[in-house]
């Protein structure tokens, strides 16, 4: 494929031949029967895993291979809220290592990834919340992170559409805003690293999905079954979020996961009226208005685990209540789609970046409801892990023993935060 | 809105009870290793399709009850007493 460069005159070109004469932005492959790395999952994760092997670590024949089409999985439809600001030092390290990949990645991709750094305000709404925030922001300075606490006026100037009103039933006390924070087009996400892995030579097979993992006499990985045929790999790499669990389970691995539905839903577009991104952990409710106009609306998972990719009603009505009392200007807006991902959580809410106990045999998960923040940095870890049978330094505690050596990552105690 | 049926209530809608979890993990003897009691403790087979769980009526008799839902369809196929442990 020629190298299609996106600038400001190749657009202009372009345009004087009515934008016909653009190629396809990367290949559709067939599987071929063998490669050196496949990775299993071709989300933001699994594509960006990709192209930094075969940007950095030139690991030679290297496959995506999805199971329907890439980015139709949690990339494709998340709230696309971007922060850094975890509580725990390797946590911060992890997420901000990420935040600072996405400040280039449009350049470096040659993709206009649409990274906003608008901010992300977190609303306190009890006095536990104030604590709870007020310690992230000084652990966030402690570890390099920007994060700093606003008062109810200071937010709402920030903010203007915010209802700071002492007397509703959850009124704002405060709230923790990261300016770094922000949003990113999503799909832009999957198609940028699609785009420049295809560029570098890696093969992008859709509705491929992987039906058994073969193992040699010792236990290593040899290949994959797919429903379209058998591929040999030396090493496999897996990033299928929610269905990680069915995954791993093909080579006998059994992880901390459980995989629960999440939802999400947009209003009806309008001007723009909404600068920032506000998150409210308590009462479940997350906003962003896109470059579209919709208001971006981030509900909470179910309570049980599904792989249905929907989710119930009434968690979204529990989250539009209170989008309505903190913005009482959207009242009257309609809502035009909701829909659900299914997302696997682990029990302390970090991920897992690590080695399985099967030797080539890699797996990237656990990123529950808020790992697209972490798309860059994750895929870029990942990578490395793979490339180098060995875990880079900022992942290494992400691991699967430490469910077993009590080595937690405990961002869930500490706010049980969602995104 | 999925329906669950209490043995002991009839047909309610789910916001009446609270999901309990896998059922039938048993918890290891006090000299359990490491590894045996971080498996019990967040392991999980996380399985698509049948998945034995436990069931509270929250807002409703207060009771626990196991349930067999199949976590593709949320289709409900056997409902029994958190007392039972019926052979796999
Ligand atoms: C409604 C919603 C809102 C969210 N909001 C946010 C947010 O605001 N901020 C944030 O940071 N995160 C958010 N998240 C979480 C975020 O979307 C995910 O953590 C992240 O996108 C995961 O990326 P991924 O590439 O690992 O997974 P995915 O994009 O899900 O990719 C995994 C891929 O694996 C494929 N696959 C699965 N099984 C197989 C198989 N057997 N063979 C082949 N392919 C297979 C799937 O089809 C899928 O395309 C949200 C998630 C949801 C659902
Ligand atoms: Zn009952």
């Amino acid at each position: 494929m020629s190298k299609q460069r996106f600038s400001a005159l190749s657009l202009l070109r372009r345009s004087l031949g009515g934008h016909r004469s653009w190629e396809p932005q990367w290949r559709k492959s067939e599987p071929k029967p063998a490669y050196d790395v496949v990775i299993v999952g071709g989300g933001g994760h699994g594509l960006g895993a990709a192209y930094y092997l075969a940007a950095e670590h030139r690991v030679g024949r290297i496959a995506v291979v999805e199971k329907g089409w890439i980015g139709g999985g949690n990339t494709g439809r998340n709230t696309t809220i971007i922060r850094s600001n975890y509580l725990f030092a390797e946590s911060a390290a992890l997420y901000d290592h990420s935040v600072k990949l996405w400040e280039d990645l449009s350049q470096v991709l040659n993709y206009n990834v649409m990274f906003s750094q608008r901010g992300v305000m977190m609303l306190a709404h009890t006095v536990h919340d104030v604590q709870v925030f007020k310690r992230h922001v000084h652990a966030n300075r402690c570890s390099g992170v920007d994060n700093e606490w606003l008062t109810p006026e200071e937010a709402k100037a920030f903010c203007p559409p915010l209802n700071i009103d002492p007397d509703i039933r959850y009124p704002v006390l405060g709230a923790a805003l990261q300016r770094r924070g922000g949003t990113a087009r999503h799909d832009a996400v999957a198609w940028g690293y699609a785009r420049a892995a295809s560029e570098l030579g890696v093969d992008i097979i859709e509705n491929c999905e992987v039906t058994g993992i073969r193992r040699d006499a010792q236990g290593r990985v040899e290949g994959l079954e797919t429903t379209r045929g058998s591929i040999r790999a030396g090493k496999v790499g897996v990033s299928a979020a929610g269905n990680t669990s069915a995954v791993l389970s093909l080579a006998g691995v059994r992880l901390p996961l459980e995989s629960y539905p999440l939802q999400a839903l947009v209003s009806e577009p309008v001007k723009p009226v909404f600068p920032c991104v506000a998150m409210s952990n308590t009462i479940h409710a997350y906003i962003s208005q896109s470059d579209k106009g919709d208001l971006v609306i981030g509900a909470g998972t179910d309570a049980y685990t599904s792989y249905t990719q929907r989710g119930a009603l009434h968690i979204n009505m529990h989250t539009l209540d209170a989008i309505c009392e903190l913005f009482p200007m959207f009242r009257r807006l309609r809502m035009m789609r909701n829909w659900g991902g299914i997302v696997d959580v682990t029990p302390d809410r970090s991920p897992i970046i690590a080695k399985t106990p099967v030797p080539g045999l890699y797996v990237n998960c656990g990123w529950g409801t808020g790992g697209f923040k972490a798309t860059p940095g994750s895929a870029h870890l990942f990578a490395w892990t793979i490339a180098n049978d060995a875990p880079h330094p900022i992942n290494a505690p992400f691991t699967i023993e430490r469910f077993r050596d009590g080595h937690l990552i405990d961002e869930a105690a500490a706010a049980a935060v969602a995104h | 809105m999925m329906k669950i049926p209490c043995p002991h209530c009839g047909v309610r809608d789910e916001n009446e009870f609270q999901c309990g979890g896998t059922a039938h993990l048993a918890r290891p003897a006090l000299d359990a290793s490491d590894r045996e009691w971080g498996e019990y403790l967040y392991f999980r087979d996380n399985p698509k399709g049948s998945h034995r769980e436990r069931w509270r009526h929250a807002y409703g008799c207060g009771r626990w009850f196991n349930v067999v839902r199949d976590t593709l369809t949320h289709e409900i196929s056997a409902v029994y007493p958190i007392t039972e442990t019926p052979a796999r």
